[in-house]
């Protein structure tokens, strides 16, 4: 609780709509007993008198009836009103949906056509014709209101509790032999509270609107009580000759409606997971660079990465993802970049053209050269122009890494004409060849598909042929087939080795899979806790691993054709990469680890096997 | 497509027909009965009783909404007793009205709402989205009927660069340029909350859309940083926006109703209001039966322009 | 040995393009009728790419899906109505996804105890010491009882997922790819823990996972599924040394192995299940495939000792 009011306050506006609110909401509590003129009482001698005039501090109105006090009351009520309808279409809305949700199939077909057909009125409509059955009247306008807000509640809550119905902890609980009544009430509607709370303060100033609305029309509330709706009607035919009428109960109405939507915008934010840790920041075109010092070049390489540093800036907390990553790539050669989930693998590669997102995203040192020049913080332009043609990338999930909406072709023909001015219909051939390339059949007519219409196979060939578009040198592949099945990541493999062969290619193969990279791989790196462990030739490291945690990866993985065996599991965890310990990130979970393992920093020592270890299984 | 129109236009039908008996079942629930309301209180029973007859009110309810559903399928919607003209001929004068100023004002909202809500993202946390942002929650809180009689009060009675009310200039004028000049604030003052709320929303689903793993491919193709936003992010983007479009089509349809009120726009929603008032009930639901329908229609053009966008939808 | 699980042509048919009434759009045959037999103690791996039906078939023998058709028997006992408390006592779940199948809004105490009360009526001091023997039994400090799903790593929320189907205490524990949503240094923790579980508690396993290699370590008995069929059965130190389908052969050859050449690049695809061939379904990727394969669709049948495959030209060892 405590948390979510800081992070309320921590964003101003709500802060600001809350404070605006609470004043508001106070003067109407404090109304019956604040020294006020009667709200009714009538005084035709002192009509229209202005504001800040005598005893009547914001004047009166076209009854002389004094205008602070009908504001309060109408305030009161007008708050009420608005509360009582979002509450009541919220949780009305939230039950029709939660059990239209939870139970599927006919429940939630024949409820949702209902819904759907009271959706297909515009929805002042139903409120007009609500109140047309009921008659004109607050409470009526306040049902009617109401009533036609639940369809859209209903829908959205339906929407979210459909996601909830499908996890496996409702699974989970129904083996647990619990029953339906008590999944909905104990497993359900928890899950399902933050989004009503969001849905209501969200709505809660549009129920306002929607009331004051429906009494400024005459509909809500009926002289001599009035609402702030029915003010505004009311002063609506001295709008010229006393304008003072208009607009004193009109600016309470946005300062309210303003005041709730901060509010609830704020309790939207920190309510929603993802936003609360700052995940729906926008990525900009290129990672932010924030590099106090240029490290000099260690050596050769076509593409060189020296001292690479990326950390992801979250709140107060800093992931150091890639911490002093150095790399390099030789024309033509295949280097496997290996270790586990979190290790630093995908920012390291991404970091290389600056797509990393940013924010949260930083690269805080180091440099990237590609034929000796830095990439590391330069133009836009010119790492524009490098992407896709210089350096190329394949990703993991083709379904998502390629766009939904445009055919495949299109996609292609894009990736070639933004390096290169060409005609559309040369292009086209092109993009036709280039699915020939990676072995699509029938690629004439396939150029016309869209990414859904192929399988996960098919796909990643297109993000192949798509990375193959511009004939770049370097090919980073991250993880392509680790979304696929084996028998189509065989396929995806041979694709990309033959391909490497014939045109040369040098590749930066990123992969959790030993076998993968000991089939495909001349070299390869080790990464654990965002840096580089071992290095060396693949063949040499698989046999004889120098680094602790190389060996026991590679012992704790089965491999094919072992048969059944224990497995020589390694206790602990990786690190979390903001609380990396000094010195060695492995120590904690190293049984060779002594004192001097937990101190300072350990080099990464070697000629062409380097590792980063005190005590090496082998010299490297 | 061609199918697929077909298809959707078929699955309005239902809707519609359930439309009518919502209609129909809240309007034979008004209490009292019409006879009483159109002869007066002090008409004697049997004037009372020979005028239900007359209306066909002594039928069974069932064969009353077939009756009132043949009738409007020929075209007739019955006699307002309050204007004593038939409903169907009230309806179209005042809904070409409301259709013109609905109409620029949801296209205003959806041009100015999708193009703000796309530079907000695109510049998020910088100036453009700080000061869009705040336009955006002033927008969608004052109530479009204040906003309105403010515009009137600066615009027309201040500055008197815009006519206060109406629709043409009672002498004179009726050509296009009057037109213009009367529609230019209602259409603002209603499109306002709306621009508000696509705004947002496009904004939020550009946010979404812009964290996206394809986005990143775009990106590493080299594709221009303009061409990524207006181009990859807001075309992805629109398949959430456009559903939010047509709900707004609604809301602008309902706004239309103070607006015509405030600025005396000749338009439906006036009527309807007025119609309430005095309890005309046969305008009143042939009022509603046929802007839902219209609204219906709309949002056939809605969904069909979806299916073209997202080809994911099954055509 | 005795049985402990028994299935009898078990299938189901997904509908797919509901409508409010009359009959649905198309049909997608899931599962095909699949009959096995597990032996108490017993460790069954299955094996299959994704969409294969693996995960419909795990859950149709907890009672999570009814089954179109076909019957289920457990310990001798016939279970054939869908319903998950029923089935709760005798068979348990471990999910794929450890985090999302843990309530986020509820302690992992909370989550631990509705087994126990609603299965075994358990209360009090009773209660308190089964959940202490069973977070004892997966190497999980105590204290983490009070606290929430997100505050734990894959591994550890593996570990609560298996604590609680323990609650239950079941015969039999069906594994749903347990270890392939986790980080590779802990897989092995988890494997060998179940290791250890299946011998303390005398359980019954079924293990369903794509990767060959993990499969071929825990289990006695291996069952290859394509395309909602059971295509091969047999001893695990056989299966994949010495297939005798082509597609497991397939599956064995495409397997990455340090050492071994790139290879097993066949191209073709899994048919389209809304519009399935007749005859074999491997047939279009088949190198034995005859008209015969195209015309009849192949039993699963013995083809030597205990190795089973439905194929009409079984491989040779
Ligand atoms: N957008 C982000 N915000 C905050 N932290 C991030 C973000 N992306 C990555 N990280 C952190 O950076 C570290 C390295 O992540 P990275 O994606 O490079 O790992 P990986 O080795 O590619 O793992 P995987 O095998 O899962 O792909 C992780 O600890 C992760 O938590
Ligand atoms: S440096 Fe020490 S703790 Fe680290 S891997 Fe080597 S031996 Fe183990
Ligand atoms: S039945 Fe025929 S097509 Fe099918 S796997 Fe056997 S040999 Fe191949
Ligand atoms: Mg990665």
């Amino acid at each position: 609780m405590s948390l979510f009011l800081k992070l309320l306050f921590r964003n101003r506006l709500a802060g600001f709509g809350a404070v605006v609110l609470g004043v508001i909401v106070l003067l109407a509590l404090l109304t019956p007993i604040l020294p006020l003129h009667p709200p009714n009482e009538t005084n035709t001698a002192n009509r229209y008198l202005r504001p800040l005039s005598d005893g009547h501090l914001l004047g009166t109105d076209h009854l002389g009836r004094d205008l602070l006090s009908r504001l309060l009351w109408g305030t009161r009520l007008s708050l009420a009103v608005g509360f009582a309808a979002a509450l009541i279409a919220g949780l009305a809305g939230a039950a029709i949906g939660v059990i239209a949700g939870y139970f599927g199939g006919r429940t939630d077909n024949v409820t949702m056509r209902g819904i759907d057909m009271l959706m297909a009125f515009p929805y002042i409509l139903l409120a007009l014709a609500i109140v047309a059955v009921l008659g004109p009247g607050l409470l009526n306008a306040l049902i009617a209101v109401a009533v036609v807000n639940i369809p859209f509640f209903a829908r959205n809550i339906r929407g979210v509790t459909v996601g909830i119905a499908h996890r496996e902890f409702i699974d989970a609980a129904r083996l647990a032999g619990m029953g339906h009544t008590r999944i909905l009430l104990t497993e359900v509607v928890p899950n399902i509270v933050p989004v009503v709370v969001i849905a209501m303060s969200t709505t809660i100033g549009w129920m306002i609107l929607e009331t004051a609305g429906l009494s400024f029309l005459g509909l809500g509330s009926q002289p001599p009580q009035a609402d702030l709706g029915s003010m505004l009607g009311e002063a609506r035919s001295a709008l010229i000759t006393a304008p003072h009428t208009s607009i004193v109960p009109g600016v309470m109405i946005l300062l309210i409606v303003m005041s709730v939507n901060l509010l609830g915008d704020g309790i939207r934010d920190a309510l929603d997971p993802r936003l609360r840790s700052g995940a729906l920041a926008r990525p900009m075109a290129a990672t932010r660079v924030e590099r106090r010092e240029v490290p000099a070049a260690q050596g050769e390489g076509f593409l060189r990465i020296d001292a690479l540093e990326t950390q992801f800036q979250v709140g107060r907390r800093i992931y150091k993802a890639v911490n002093k990553v150095s790399l390099d790539l030789q024309p033509g050669e295949c280097l496997g970049l290996i270790g586990e989930s979190g290790s630093g693998k995908s920012v390291t590669a991404l970091s290389v053209m600056g797509l990393v997102a940013s924010p949260p995203g930083v690269i805080t040192g180091g440099a990237v050269r590609l034929e000796g020049k830095d990439l590391i913080g330069a133009p836009y332009e010119l790492l524009r122009s490098l992407r896709g043609r210089k350096v190329a990338y394949i990703f993991q999930d083709p379904l998502s890494t390629l766009h939904p909406l445009y055919r495949i072709g299109d996609q292609l023909i894009e990736a070639i004409r933004v390096h290169e001015p060409v005609s559309h219909g040369e292009a086209h051939k092109r993009a036709v060849k280039l699915l020939e390339d990676v072995r699509i059949p029938n690629a004439a007519a396939r150029v016309r598909a869209y990414p859904h219409e192929l399988s996960g196979g098919m796909r990643q060939r297109v993000g192949i042929a798509m990375a193959l578009a511009n004939d770049p040198d370097i090919i980073i592949a991250d993880e392509p087939t680790t979304a696929l099945d084996v028998t189509v990541q065989a396929q995806i493999l041979a694709l990309l080795d033959e391909l490497r062969q014939r045109r040369g290619l040098a590749i930066l193969f990123i992969t959790h899979d030993f076998g993968v990279v000991g089939q495909l791989c001349d070299r390869v790196a080790v990464m654990y806790g965002g840096r580089i462990v071992e290095t060396g030739p693949t063949q040499d490291v698989l046999e004889g691993p120098a680094h602790p945690y190389t060996k026991r990866l590679i012992a704790c993985v089965p491999e094919l054709g072992g048969g059944r065996r224990i497995l020589a599991a390694i206790p602990g965890l990786p690190p979390a990469v903001d609380q990396l310990p000094e010195g060695c990130a492995f120590a904690p979970r190293c049984d060779k680890a002594q004192d001097a393992c937990r101190r300072g920093e350990i080099e990464l020592k070697g000629e062409t096997r380097k590792v980063r270890c005190l005590y090496p299984e082998v010299a490297p | 497509m061609g199918g697929y129109i077909l298809k959707r236009l078929l699955s309005a039908i239902p809707v519609l027909l359930g439309i009518t008996v919502i209609v129909f079942l809240i309007m034979a629930m008004i209490p009292g009965d019409p006879a009483t309301a159109i002869l007066g209180s002090y008409a004697t029973p049997e004037n009372v009783a020979r005028l239900n007859r007359f209306l066909g009110l002594d039928e069974p309810l069932w064969r009353q909404y077939f009756i009132w559903l043949g009738n409007m399928l020929q075209g007739d919607f019955g006699r307002s007793f309050a204007l004593n003209r038939p409903v169907l001929d009230e309806i179209l004068d005042r809904f070409s009205a409301t259709l013109i100023l609905a109409g620029t004002a949801f296209v205003l909202c959806a041009l100015l709402g999708v193009i703000a809500g796309t530079i907000s993202a695109a510049r998020q946390y910088g100036f453009a989205d700080k000061a869009i942002t705040f336009v955006v929650i002033l927008g969608i809180s004052v109530p479009s009927f204040f906003l309105g009689m403010m515009m009137i009060l600066i615009f027309a009675v201040q500055l008197r660069w815009f006519p206060v009310s109406g629709m043409y200039s009672i002498w004179g004028g009726g050509d296009l340029p009057d037109l213009i000049r009367h529609l230019t604030m209602p259409a603002i003052a209603l499109s306002v909350v709306a621009t508000g709320v696509v705004a947002r929303l496009s904004r939020g689903a550009m946010l979404e859309v812009l964290r996206q793993d394809f986005i990143r491919t775009a990106r590493a193709k080299g594709v221009h940083e303009r061409r990524v936003i207006w181009g990859h992010a807001l075309r992805a983007a629109m398949v959430s926006i456009i559903p939010v479009l047509g709900i707004q089509a609604g809301f602008v349809l309902s706004g239309a109703v103070y607006i015509e009120m405030v600025f005396q726009w000749p338009g439906v929603g006036r009527m309807l209001v007025d119609a309430i008032l005095k309890r005309d009930i046969l305008l009143v639901q042939g009022g509603v039966v046929f802007i839902a329908a219209c609204y219906v229609g709309f949002n056939i053009v809605v969904d069909v322009a979806q299916a073209w966008l997202d080809p994911r939808i099954k055509t | 040995m005795t049985l402990a699980l028994k299935t009898t042509d078990l299938a189901k048919t997904f509908d797919i393009g509901k409508r409010l009434i009359g009959p649905p759009r198309a049909q997608v045959h899931a599962v095909h009728p699949v009959s096995l037999d597990v032996q108490t103690g017993e460790t069954l791996g299955i094996v299959g790419e994704s969409g294969c039906g693996k995960s419909t078939l795990a859950r149709m023998l907890v009672g999570l899906e009814p089954p179109t058709s076909g019957s289920i028997e457990i310990e001798g006992r016939a279970l054939d109505r869908a319903d998950p408390a029923a089935f709760g006592r005798l068979i348990q779940y471990v999910f794929q996804d450890p985090v999302s199948s843990l309530n986020p809004r509820k302690t992992i105490r909370q989550i631990m105890e509705v087994p126990l009360r609603l299965l075994h009526g358990m209360r009090g001091q009773a209660l308190d010491d089964r959940i202490a023997e069973l977070f004892e039994a997966v190497n999980l400090r105590p204290e983490f009882l009070t606290r929430y799903p997100h505050e734990f790593s894959g591994g550890q929320a593996q570990r609560i997922g298996i604590a609680r189907a323990l609650a239950a205490s079941p015969r039999i524990l069906i594994l749903d790819e347990p270890v392939s949503a986790l980080d590779v240094s802990v897989q092995a923790q988890v494997l060998n823990l179940l290791a250890d579980l299946k011998a303390e508690f005398n359980l019954t396993y079924l293990f369903i996972s794509h990767d060959l290699a993990v499969v071929e370590a825990v289990s006695d008995r291996i069952a290859v599924l394509y395309f909602g069929s059971v295509v091969e059965t047999g001893p695990a130190e056989k299966v994949f040394a010495a297939p005798r389908h082509p597609y497991t052969r397939l599956l064995a050859e495409s397997a990455p192995v340090v050492g071994r050449p790139l290879g097993g690049a066949q191209s073709g695809e899994l048919p389209d299940p809304l519009n399935p061939p007749p005859g074999c379904a491997f047939a279009g990727r088949c190198p034995r495939a005859s008209d015969l394969c195209r015309r009849e669709v192949p039993a699963l049948r013995k083809i030597e000792g205990d190795q089973f495959a439905a194929c009409h030209h079984p491989l040779e060892p």
